[in-house]
């Protein structure tokens, strides 16, 4: 374990792009340029007072702030105090909006055209799609096979929206194999193509960028816990982790509390739970890999979370000994889905049911006492797994 | 088959260029078919001046269409780093090999024990496309110790600085991505093939060989115009793919060979 002194954790990383001993820029010589040419053009944007203005002013257009919410009847039942971070009221569904404004913006700073991105559960694509159309651009949606069937009616927005979606038949037909093609895509087109990636994962200056543009999720958390708690933070924040975007952004906001943070991977996708130390789409990160190097394929019910590594500064949390990271199995995802639905009229995305599955496991043991408070990020709304949990739950 | 003298590659390359060849390095997938050796001998017997082996991984985000389909059914046919350099131990190719991998297949080995396998197998070179000047250090220290010359590339858009760097640092040869984009066959050359072999000529002595996207003997001379040699892959796996024999990828290469010849 390194120094826990937290003030100096979720800054700027080292210029090579490193948080410890994670991250860095791991890219063909071809995309080197572009990516140094974004780091220029983000480093410039955030410290322009007007680029905020613009940024939050689009925001707040596309319903932020987002309300923290209690849950009465589900705090009742565990014994703990939920709160939740209400991300699924944001325009387009999920937190995946706050990056995708952030980066159309630079796209357009940087003078390109088109972007391209990958998406999984599609709530990464349809921001991306809404923010091309937004701003003019053509855009075009890699996304697996597996997913693009298991999650259609995103596939619909996105076209509905202008964009191009391409299925990917190759390796696992997931998240993991969408990275690769939009890569492949962006070295044949990076004079006039931005990468629009969805998660603080990729070479630097990705996984810092992107952190800071969801960081807004937590620093608005903090305030209204401040508000609703009489000026207290949560003993607990708790968010799901694919590439750990909506985690990076809830935890920016209170990493230097005294709250808890904790990371909620899928069992059959836990990077930082079980993963090696390893290299693959740009970063340093923990990545599932078999002995000799090749990346093993995740399994998850969640399209959003089914992805082998994880942003490496989720990496170095865990290193440090900052932030925790918990599995959640796929059956009590399902179970948890139902219970905030049932208790709080809120169907929540696969990918945050997540986070409620642990605060369900854990509430009342050492992991969270009972009487605790609790805040959980909802990171997404549940109608595009609609159809998806359905047939799980008439089959199972 | 011995450990290589260190500076094999770049001293028979630049033997070859003074003698007056244009410099053919063909490419196989190591672990595709159970004849995949039988192809890295008839390559060299067909006149390669040196050969790619590839090491194959789960996720190519440089390669095309064909190179992945190469990888993956390498893979399902159970071919690993060990299985792969063990092979190539046991062929005496008489020119110098280089292999080619992603950097996860290095870093999970760790640095120093699989330049050690490299070059305890007989395997002169590594080429690791998705190292970049900034994350070299840990590789190239254990490749100068183990004596592993390490190959790196440059692409159309990298700048005249960077350029400089990659050429001081590069060993072997010089690869010069012949176009933005992933590996694969092309109808034709690029144009930025050509500028591409000129800016690095003009930074350095070393070979300076052209590669992706090299798909026919004229390409090969087309791009010698410039370049010392050429790197054909794609091409040759797609034959090897659609099930051709050791000697008619033997042929194919002889092919190139021939062309380059006759400039
Ligand atoms: C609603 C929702 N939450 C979470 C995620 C996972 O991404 P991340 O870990 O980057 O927040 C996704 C990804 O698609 C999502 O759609």
């Amino acid at each position: 374990m390194e120094s826990r002194d937290t003030a100096a954790l979720m800054r700027e990383p080292t210029p090579e792009g490193r948080f410890g001993r994670f991250g860095g820029r791991f890219l063909p010589e071809a995309l080197v340029p572009a990516c140094q040419e974004l780091e220029a053009a983000f480093r410039a944007a955030w410290a322009d007072p007007a680029f905020h203005d613009e940024y939050l002013g689009i925001l707040a257009a596309n319903g932020r702030p987002t309300p923290v919410s209690e849950c009465r009847r589900l705090s009742e039942r565990l014994g703990v105090r939920v709160l939740l971070k209400r991300e699924d009221l944001t325009h387009t569904g999920s937190h995946k909006i706050n990056n995708v404004i952030g980066q159309a913006l630079l796209t357009r700073r940087m003078g390109k055209t088109r972007v391209v991105a990958e998406t999984g559960a599609g709530q990464h694509g349809v921001a991306a799609a809404t923010a091309a159309a937004m701003f003019g651009f053509e855009c075009v949606i890699y996304m697996g096979e597996v997913d693009v069937e298991r999650q259609a009616l995103n596939v619909f927005r996105m076209k509905l929206l202008g964009a191009e979606v391409v299925p990917v038949g190759s390796g696992s037909r997931t998240l993991k194999d969408a990275i690769n093609e939009a890569f492949r895509d962006w070295v044949s087109s990076v004079e006039t193509t931005h990468y629009l990636l969805g998660s603080v994962t990729g070479p630097h200056p990705y996984p810092w960028m992107i952190r800071e543009l969801q960081r807004v999720i937590g620093d608005e958390a903090r305030g209204q816990c401040r508000a609703i708690l009489g000026g207290a933070d949560p003993d607990y924040v708790v968010a799901c982790v694919g590439g750990g975007s909506n985690a990076a952004g809830t935890f920016a906001g209170f990493v230097d509390t005294g709250a808890r943070l904790v990371g909620v991977e899928p069992a059959g996708g836990a990077a930082v739970g079980r993963g090696i130390p390893g290299v693959v789409h740009g970063s340093l990160s923990q990545l599932l890999q078999d002995e000799h190097g090749q990346i093993i394929e995740a399994h998850s019910v969640s399209a959003g979370l089914d992805y082998p590594g994880v942003g490496p500064e989720h990496a170095h949390l865990a290193d440090v000994g900052r932030a925790v990271y918990v599995p959640a199995a796929d059956e009590e995802v399902l179970a948890a889905l139902r219970l905030l639905a049932t208790t709080e009229g809120i169907i929540p995305a696969l990918e945050p049911a997540h986070a409620v599955a642990w605060v369900i496991r854990a509430a009342g043991t050492d992991a969270l006492p009972t009487g605790s408070t609790v805040l959980i990020t909802m990171s997404g709304r549940g109608d595009k797994d609609a159809e998806h949990v359905m047939g799980m739950l008439d089959a199972g | 088959m011995s450990v290589p003298e260190p500076g094999f590659l770049e001293r028979h390359l630049r033997e070859r260029r003074a003698a007056g060849a244009k410099l053919l390095v063909p490419y196989v997938t190591g672990g595709l078919g159970p004849r995949w050796t039988e192809v890295l001998e008839a390559m060299a017997a067909a006149g390669a001046d040196a050969i790619e082996v590839g090491i194959p991984f789960s996720d190519p985000v440089m390669d095309g269409p064909t190179i992945q389909e190469a990888s993956q059914r390498a893979l399902e046919l159970g071919a690993t780093p060990t299985a792969i350099l063990d092979a190539v131990d046991a062929v005496d190719a008489g020119v110098p090999l280089v292999a080619m991998t992603y950097y996860n297949i290095v870093y999970r080995g760790g640095h120093r024990r699989f330049a050690h396998a490299l070059s305890g197998n007989g395997v002169s070179g590594a080429i690791v496309p998705d190292i970049p000047l900034e994350e070299l250090d840990p590789w190239a220290r254990a490749a100068e110790s183990e004596g592993v010359e390490t190959v790196l590339l440059a692409a159309p858009v990298t700048p005249d600085d960077r350029l400089a760097l990659i050429c001081e640092r590069s060993h072997g040869f010089v690869y010069g991505v012949s176009a933005m984009g992933i590996t694969g066959e092309r109808q034709s050359l690029a144009a930025s093939a050509g500028v591409m072999a000129k800016r690095l000529k003009a930074h350095t002595d070393k070979p300076v060989l052209l590669g992706f996207g090299i798909s026919t003997p004229a390409h090969a001379v087309e791009a010698c115009a410039e370049a010392d040699g050429v790197v054909v892959a794609s091409a040759l796996m797609r034959r090897l793919l659609d099930g051709a024999s050791p000697d008619q990828i033997g042929s194919a290469v002889a092919g190139f060979r021939q062309a380059l010849d006759a400039g």
